[in-house]
C-alpha cells in the first residue's frame, strides 16, 4: 500500500502536521487539498497536506514517471486504488454531471462550480509525479483511462473540459524539458488554481492528418516562426498557454508550447455540431516567435503523443456508450407500444445487444493498448487500431440511440442527440485530451 | 491491468500453431475434396490428446498446455480455459474442419464428461461420443425436440430422428437428447448415451456441405431403439424447477471454443491476405484511416475487428478460469467472433481478387469453413437474444 498513490496521500496528509518544517527551511509551500471521500458523499474527510511547490535548487532533470512492472498474468482486475477512484468519479457523475450535462450543453459552457468541485475531488495530482507535488510515483495511464471513461459517462462535453487542463498536465509531464516541468507544472497543483492548457493539434482542412500538418514552423535563429490555424480547441478562450502541433522545416512534426498572451496569436470561438460544454475554439498563429526552449518533444515522440491523445478520446467513446447503452435499456423497457414494451420486439432487442457487443469491443481494445503503454510497452498499433474501432461504433452507438428513442431521441430534452452529436467527434479530434 | 497472454502459456500455444501449420494445413484441401473420408492423418492427434486430456472434459480441446499459472498476490488464475481457446484458435488457424474431426474431442465427450455419474464416466472412458440435439423440425429450439424415450423395465425405448450430428458416422456413440414427455418441455429432456450398433438406429446419411467437409455431419434414425436405463446421463427425474440448465450449461462452457474457431479462420485469412498483397500496400498504423487506400483501410478495419473479437474471447475465458459467471460475456464473444470471421474471411477474398475465390489458395475455403461457427452452438441471432434477454432483464416468454 505504502508504495501506492493512495499510500502517497497518506503519506502527504501525515506531513501536514508538521508543516512547519517545510516552512522553516524557508521553501515555499502550498496546500494541497485532497479530498478523496469527498463532501458530495456526506463524509468529508478534506485535509491540506503540505507540499513542496519549486525545488530550491533547479531542476537538472525532467521528471518521468517510470513504467509500471510488467504483469505476468492476463488479468483485468482494477487495483484498490483504480477501484476507489472509479466509485468516486460514479458518484461525482451521478450528483455533478448527468444532472446539469444538457444544461452545460445548452449554456456552452460548465459552471464555475462544476470545475471547483471537480478540482476538489484532486484527480490533478494523478498526473503528477511525487517529486513535483504530485501523486504518482510511475505511470498511471490505465487509472487516466478509468478517470476519462467514467466522467464521459456523464457527458463527453462536460469530461472533455474538465480533463483538457489534465491532457496538457500530462504532456508536460511526459516530455516537458526540466524548465518546461519547473514553470508550466506548479501552477496547475495550486489551490482553487483552475489553471487551464489546451493541446491543438486539428486544422481546418478536410482529410486532416495530424502528421501533415499545415501549420509550419521556421527556425529563426534561437526562436521558432509559427504560422497556421488550429481548430477546435476545447477551452481555447480560457487557456493561459497551447500545446501546438506544427511541422518544423519540413521535418518530422514537433509540439510547441505557446502562451495565449504571445503577439500574432489570435483566439476565436470555433463552434460545432457537438461537445458544446467544452467551448470549442480557434486559434489563429501570425508570425507567432516563440523560444527555441518551447519546443515540447524530444526525440521522436510525437507518434507516442498522437497515440495518447487517440486513446483518451477511445476512452471517451467508450464511457459514452455505456451510459447510452444504460440509458436505451431503461427506455425500451418503460416505453410501450402495441401493449407491451418495445424492448419485446426482436428489432429493438437486438439493436441494444448490438450496442452491448460493440461497447465491450471498444473498451478491451482500449484497454489492451493503455495497459500496454503503461506496462512500457510498444503501443502504436494497438493505439492506432483502437482508435479505428472505437471511431466507427462510437458514431454507429450515437446513431443508434437516437434511433432506439424515436422522435424523443431527436429532440434536445433527451441526452441520446448529444450522444449523435458528440460521439462523431471521436474520429476527428486530435485535441484536448492526453492520457 | 494486462491484456498479454503469459509468456508460459505463449509457448504451448507457439507450439500448437506449428502442429497446425505442419500437419493440418498440408492435408487441408485434401480433406476439403475427399468429403466423408476420415482424415486418417487424425488418429496420430487423437492418441497424443487422449494422453493430455484424460477425458476430463477438455473436450473440443485441441493441443492442450496445462497453462495453470497463478499469481501469488493477487490469485489471478490464467487457467484450462484461456489455454482452450489459445489452443483451439491456433489449431483452427490450421484447419477448423479438421479441428472437428479429431476423434472424442467434440461436445458428446465434453456432455458426458460434464454430467455421467462416476460408474458412466468409467464405462464411457475410451467411448468417441458424437451429440444429437438438433432434429429436422427443431434447431435452435432445443427445447421443442420430439425424439421421445419410453421407460421399458431396464431399458428406454428411442423413437425420431436426429440431424446434424458431427462426427455420427465415425463416433463409437451418439449422446442423443430426447423427451420422456413431450408435454412438460425443457425440464423432461434427457440425454442417452447411444452405441452404435444399437438395433433401431440407423445411419441415414451425411450432409454434403459449403464448409468443414473434413468433418461429417450425419443423419441418423432411432426406431424403437432400445437404450439401457444406465446410460441416460444425469438423473432421471422430472424436475421441472432445474432440469434444462444443466443441459444448457455444456453451452455456456464451449461458446468461447466456437469463437476460438472463428478467430482462428480469420487469423489465417488475414495472415494470407496480407502475405498476397505485400508488395501493394504499407500499413504504417499512423495514418487517419480516410487518408489510405481503400485496401489499406480494409485491412485496418478487419484487424481491428480481429483484436478486438480475439480479446473479448480471451475475456470470456478468463471470467471462467477465475469462477465468475460468464454466460453474457460467453455470448458476447460467440457473436462478436464468428460475424467477425465470417466478415473478414470473405472480405479477404474478396481484396485477393481471383486469387481469392480460386481454389489455388486455401482462401476461399476459409471463407467457406467460416460460415458454420456463426450458426452451430447458437447461431448469431441465439447469441443476440441470450445478450439482449440477459442486459434487458427480460424472460423469454417477454422477449421471443
Amino acid at each position: 500500500m505504502s508504495n501506492t498513490p493512495l499510500g502517497n496521500l497518506f503519506s502527504a496528509l501525515n506531513n501536514a502536521l508538521d508543516s512547519k518544517v517545510a516552512g522553516a527551511i524557508g521553501l515555499r509551500k502550498f496546500l494541497v487539498k485532497a479530498t478523496y471521500t469527498s463532501a458530495f458523499n456526506g463524509v468529508n474527510v478534506a485535509t491540506k497536506a503540505a507540499k513542496i511547490f519549486t525545488s530550491p535548487k533547479k531542476q537538472k532533470e525532467a521528471h518521468r514517471l517510470a513504467s509500471t512492472a510488467k504483469s505476468t498474468l492476463f488479468d483485468l482486475n482494477l487495483t484498490e486504488d483504480q477501484q476507489m477512484i472509479q466509485d468516486t468519479i460514479k458518484d461525482f457523475v451521478a450528483q455533478k454531471i448527468t444532472p446539469v450535462a444538457e444544461h452545460c450543453s445548452e449554456e456552452r459552457k460548465v459552471s464555475e462550480d462544476l470545475v471547483q468541485a471537480f478540482g476538489e475531488l484532486g484527480i490533478t495530482y494523478y498526473s503528477v509525479p511525487e517529486a513535483m507535488g504530485g501523486m504518482l510515483n510511475e505511470k498511471a495511464t490505465v487509472t487516466q483511462m478509468i478517470i476519462t471513461e467514467t466522467l464521459a459517462y456523464g457527458d463527453v462535453g462536460v469530461a472533455l473540459a474538465l480533463l483538457t487542463p489534465i491532457g496538457a498536465l500530462n504532456a508536460l509531464v511526459a516530455y516537458g524539458s526540466p524548465e518546461q516541468q519547473e514553470q508550466y507544472i506548479p501552477p496547475f497543483l495550486e489551490e482553487g488554481s483552475h489553471m487551464v492548457a489546451s493541446i491543438a493539434v486539428n486544422e481546418s482542412n478536410p482529410l486532416f492528418d495530424p502528421f501533415q500538418l499545415e501549420t509550419k514552423a521556421v527556425s529563426k535563429g534561437d526562436s521558432y516562426v509559427l504560422n497556421g490555424v488550429k481548430t477546435m480547441i476545447p477551452l481555447a478562450d480560457q487557456a493561459e498557454f497551447f500545446l501546438v502541433a506544427a511541422n518544423v522545416d519540413g521535418k518530422e512534426p514537433q509540439v510547441f508550447i505557446v502562451e495565449a498572451k504571445t503577439k500574432g496569436l489570435s483566439i476565436a470561438t470555433d463552434r460545432a455540431m457537438g461537445l458544446n460544454a467544452a467551448e470549442l475554439g480557434k486559434i489563429t498563429l501570425k508570425d507567432v516567435e516563440v523560444p527555441a526552449s518551447a519546443v515540447l518533444l524530444s526525440g521522436s515522440t510525437y507518434s507516442n503523443f498522437i497515440d495518447h491523445i487517440r486513446l483518451s478520446w477511445c476512452a471517451l467513446a467508450v464511457g459514452a456508450s455505456k451510459a447510452a447503452l444504460d440509458y436505451v435499456i431503461d427506455y425500451a423497457n418503460s416505453r410501450e407500444a402495441f401493449g407491451e414494451p418495445i424492448s419485446h420486439r426482436q428489432a429493438v432487442a437486438f439493436m441494444i445487444a448490438n450496442i452491448k457487443i460493440e461497447m465491450e469491443a471498444m473498451q478491451v481494445l482500449t484497454q489492451r493498448a493503455v495497459s500496454r503503454a503503461e506496462q512500457g510497452m510498444d503501443y502504436s498499433k494497438e493505439a492506432y487500431l483502437a482508435s479505428v474501432l472505437c471511431s466507427e461504433k462510437a458514431m454507429e452507438i450515437g446513431t443508434n440511440s437516437v434511433q432506439l428513442l424515436g422522435g424523443y431521441g431527436f429532440c434536445r430534452d433527451y441526452p441520446a442527440e448529444r450522444w449523435y452529436r458528440d460521439l462523431r467527434a471521436v474520429a476527428i479530434s486530435y485535441n484536448g485530451m492526453h492520457l | 491491468m494486462n491484456l498479454e497472454i503469459p509468456k508460459g502459456l505463449q509457448n504451448f500455444v507457439d507450439g500448437a500453431y506449428a502442429l497446425a501449420k505442419t500437419t493440418f494445413r498440408p492435408i487441408s484441401r485434401k480433406y476439403d475434396e475427399l468429403e466423408h473420408t476420415y482424415p486418417k492423418e487424425l488418429d496420430l492427434f487423437a492418441a497424443m490428446l487422449n494422453g493430455a486430456n484424460d477425458g476430463s472434459g477438455g473436450a473440443m480441446g485441441g493441443a492442450k498446455g496445462d497453462g495453470k499459472e497463478k499469481a501469488e498476490r493477487t490469485g489471478v488464475r490464467n487457467g484450462g480455459n484461456m489455454s482452450n481457446v489459445l489452443n483451439i484458435q491456433a489449431m483452427s488457424y490450421g484447419d477448423v474442419g479438421l479441428l472437428l474431426a479429431i476423434p472424442r474431442q467434440g461436445l458428446g465427450n465434453a456432455a458426458i464428461a460434464a454430467v455421467a455419474n462416476e460408474e458412466q464416466a468409467k464405462r464411457f472412458e475410451k467411448t468417441w461420443a458424437a451429440m444429437a440435439i438438433t432434429e429436422p423440425g427443431c434447431g435452435s429450439d432445443s427445447a421443442a425436440i420430439r425424439t421421445t424415450a419410453v421407460k421399458d423395465g431396464d431399458d428406454y425405448i428411442l423413437n425420431g430422428e436426429k440431424i446434424f450430428i458431427t462426427s455420427g458416422e465415425r463416433a463409437d456413440s451418439v449422446v442423443v437428447w430426447a423427451t420422456l414427455d413431450k408435454n412438460i418441455g425443457r425440464a423432461a429432456i434427457k440425454s442417452f448415451v447411444v452405441e452404435k450398433g444399437t438395433p433401431g438406429m440407423e445411419l441415414i446419411r451425411t450432409e454434403r456441405k459449403l464448409g468443414i467437409r473434413a468433418s461429417d455431419t450425419a443423419a441418423i434414425t432411432f426406431t424403437d431403439c432400445r437404450v439401457p436405463a444406465k446410460n441416460l446421463l444425469g438423473s432421471p427425474e422430472i424436475n421441472i424447477e432445474k432440469g434444462f440448465a444443466g443441459v444448457m450449461e455444456t453451452f455456456d462452457n464451449t461458446r468461447p471454443f466456437v469463437a476460438a474457431m472463428a478467430l482462428g479462420c480469420a487469423e489465417a485469412s488475414l495472415e494470407k491476405t496480407r502475405e498476397l498483397l505485400k508488395e501493394k500496400i504499407d500499413l504504417n498504423y499512423n495514418t487517419p484511416i480516410n487518408n489510405v487506400k481503400a485496401v489499406e483501410a480494409e485491412l485496418y478495419r478487419l484487424e481491428a475487428e480481429y483484436e478486438a473479437s480475439r480479446l473479448l474471447t480471451i475475456k470470456a475465458a478468463w471470467m471462467a478460469d477465475n469462477r465468475i459467471p460468464n454466460t453474457l460475456e460467453a455470448s458476447v464473444c460467440k457473436a462478436k467472433a464468428a460475424r467477425v470471421a465470417g466478415q473478414i474471411t470473405l472480405k479477404c477474398i474478396e481484396l485477393c481478387s481471383s486469387l481469392g475465390y480460386s481454389e489455388g489458395e486455401l482462401l476461399e475455403k476459409w471463407g467457406r469453413d467460416s460460415k458454420i461457427l456463426d450458426i452451430f452452438e447458437g447461431t448469431q441471432q441465439i447469441q443476440q437474444l441470450i445478450i439482449a434477454r440477459r442486459i434487458l432483464g427480460k424472460s423469454s416468454k417477454e422477449l421471443k
